[in-house]
């Protein structure tokens, strides 16, 4: 566990290292999140109330699709990359032999770049985006708590997703295709180019309930006060119950991959 | 290093005809190293064709999302900021195209910070070819044709759904638009290059004002704040990718009350972009000292 705790902060540190790249992500956030907040004002300003939200609460989840975009890795990045790289060069190997577990040593440190990015690049842009224009953010300390572990669960599912996008490479040797994939699904299906309640028809109710609305769409909730009583129970059992599941056929792609390690020797 | 050699020896024989070729030379060698890494990445990326395919249809899917994300709203409303749907596909088809053709040649500026922080940056002052040609043919991506598709196809069912009074200067305005567009952006991509020679992990500013200022294009002017309008007419001249030369087109009032000939003045401002830029470069690439490693 120690172990672990150790490889969570070398996460943190290795990011929290790129100051002007730190500098960089914000300014970038914050540009887009002027962007899409004035076409959410033009959008609401037609249609109030539109998704079941008003105009501050539409323009609070803007600006925390920006906070929460590197946290989720929504577009991917992070480890995978790296892991990809591993397994092309044969190095997985070597990890695989060493007394740690090779899931939870990388999920250890998804978790330390998360907590970076969140205060690195999440609070900053969420500030400037709340001097600029009116939010609903809650004053509760108890939603907000309801809000972190919720992105907490967002971050596992996340890297959940991102650990098989990278076990693909043992068949596939060049990942570059499958996470390229992976990052429009997560843009789209997360809600970060619109939240899902305005998706029509099956294509919301779909999107609703695949693992990737545990990025953005569900946090967001939590953060809106939507998600409250049983309805804030369920938004972690729908979110822990994708962790579990995705973290679990990890474990299967992989066993099933390193018997594939062998046979290519490195 | 190979910038300043050129430069001493322009100096020391000022008018002989031995210069003309030089130069000359310099820009014709500038294309053709081009072309030849650009082949090189391109053999490189078809050994894994899967790969490619992939990424080629991600390409024109990321920015089909974008789209599919505007019809979402449209299912919504039927006006955005008082434009509607096939005048907003105009506007993103216009910007899309162009910003895939400089995204095309150019694409590859952004990973000069990289390239310093690493010390890969020397390998290519010590060749006797263009740096910039070199940083712009790096990793040469095909694929980013999807998206250039993708521009196209919106801006055809913009062409084919909007009712215009097509005159000969409208017609002219649409390559127009597209090729200055294009260089507008790529001018974009060489200066942001040149600022990552002092800001060497900063690639990120540089997409804000590639991919940020896309976005930002996809949208008519009248839903943003005037400043915003002001920085990107002004500032960083985006407004002259489309917003302009398409209102045109529509026969739509320009923002800022500006007046009607501004229209025509996109190939002026890409060319002075160009100008800028390239002192820029050149000013970034003199500055420039090794990590010696």
């Amino acid at each position: 566990m120690r172990l672990y705790a150790v490889v969570a902060a070398g996460g943190f540190r290795r990011y929290a290292t790129y100051r002007t790249a730190t500098a960089a992500g914000v300014f970038t956030n914050t540009v887009f999140g002027f962007i899409m907040a004035y076409t959410y004002v033009a959008l609401w300003d037609e249609r109030p109330q539109l998704g079941g939200y008003d105009m501050p609460q539409a323009l609070t989840y803007v600006w925390l699709g920006q906070a929460l975009l590197m946290t989720c890795a929504m577009m991917g990045g992070g480890f995978e990359d790296e892991l990809i790289e591993r397994i092309r060069t044969g190095d997985v190997a070597v990890d695989l032999y060493r007394p740690v577990d090779l899931q939870l040593w990388w999920l250890a440190g998804d978790l330390g770049r998360a907590t970076f990015h969140l205060l690195g690049r999440g609070i900053v842009p969420m500030l400037l985006g709340s001097l600029a224009f009116d939010l609903a953010l809650p004053a509760s300390p108890g939603v907000w708590l309801a809000f972190l572990v919720s992105v907490a669960l967002g971050v596992v599912v996340s890297f959940a997703i991102r650990y098989l996008v990278a076990l693909s490479a043992f068949w596939l040797l060049d990942g570059a295709g499958v996470s390229q994939m992976t990052a429009l699904a997560g843009m789209f299906f997360s809600g970060m180019l619109l939240p899902l309640t305005l998706f029509p028809g099956v294509l919301g109710d779909v999107a609703r309930v695949l693992p990737w609305s545990s990025l953005l769409q569900v946090p967001a909730d939590v953060l809106l006060g939507k998600s409250t009583g049983w309805g804030l129970v369920e938004a972690y059992a729908f979110q822990g119950g994708w962790a579990l599941t995705l973290l679990l056929v990890g474990r299967l792609v992989q066993s099933v991959a390193t018997r594939r390690v062998v046979v290519q020797g490195g | 290093m190979a910038e300043t050699a050129g430069a001493v020896k322009v100096a020391e024989a000022a008018d002989t005809p031995e210069v003309v070729f030089v130069e000359r030379s310099r820009l014709v060698e500038g294309v053709r190293a081009y072309g030849l890494i650009a082949t090189m990445w391109l053999r490189s990326t078809m050994a894994y064709r899967a790969s490619f395919a992939m990424t080629a249809f991600g390409n024109f899917a990321v920015t089909a999302f974008d789209f599919v994300a505007i019809l979402l709203m449209f299912q919504h409303v039927d006006a955005l900021g008082g434009y509607t749907l096939p005048e907003i596909a105009l506007l993103y088809g216009a910007s899309g195209t162009a910003f895939g053709l400089a995204d095309l040649v150019m694409g590859s500026m952004d990973r000069l910070g990289r390239r310093v922080r690493d010390g890969t940056l020397d390998t290519l002052l010590v060749r006797p070819v263009p740096v910039l040609a070199q940083v712009a043919a790096d990793r040469f991506a095909l694929r980013r044709m999807g998206r250039i598709t993708q521009g196209v196809l919106v801006l055809g069912y913009a062409l084919v759904t909007l009712d215009i009074g097509w005159t000969p200067l409208k017609v002219a305005m649409l390559p127009l638009m597209l090729l200055s567009g294009a260089a507008i952006f790529a001018a974009v991509f060489v200066a942001g290059a040149a600022f990552q020679f002092v800001a060497q992990d900063a690639s990120e500013v540089q997409n804000s004002f590639t991919y940020g200022g896309n976005t930002l294009l996809q949208y008519p002017p009248s839903i943003f704040a005037k400043d915003l309008v002001r920085g990107v007419t002004f500032v960083v001249p985006l407004a002259f990718v489309n917003w302009l030369p398409a209102l045109y087109v529509l026969g739509r009032d320009y923002p800022l009350g500006l007046p009607d000939w501004v229209a025509f003045l996109p190939p002026v401002v890409a060319g002075l972009c160009w100008l800028l830029a390239g002192l820029a470069w050149r000013s970034g690439l003199r500055a420039y000292r090794s990590t010696g490693s």
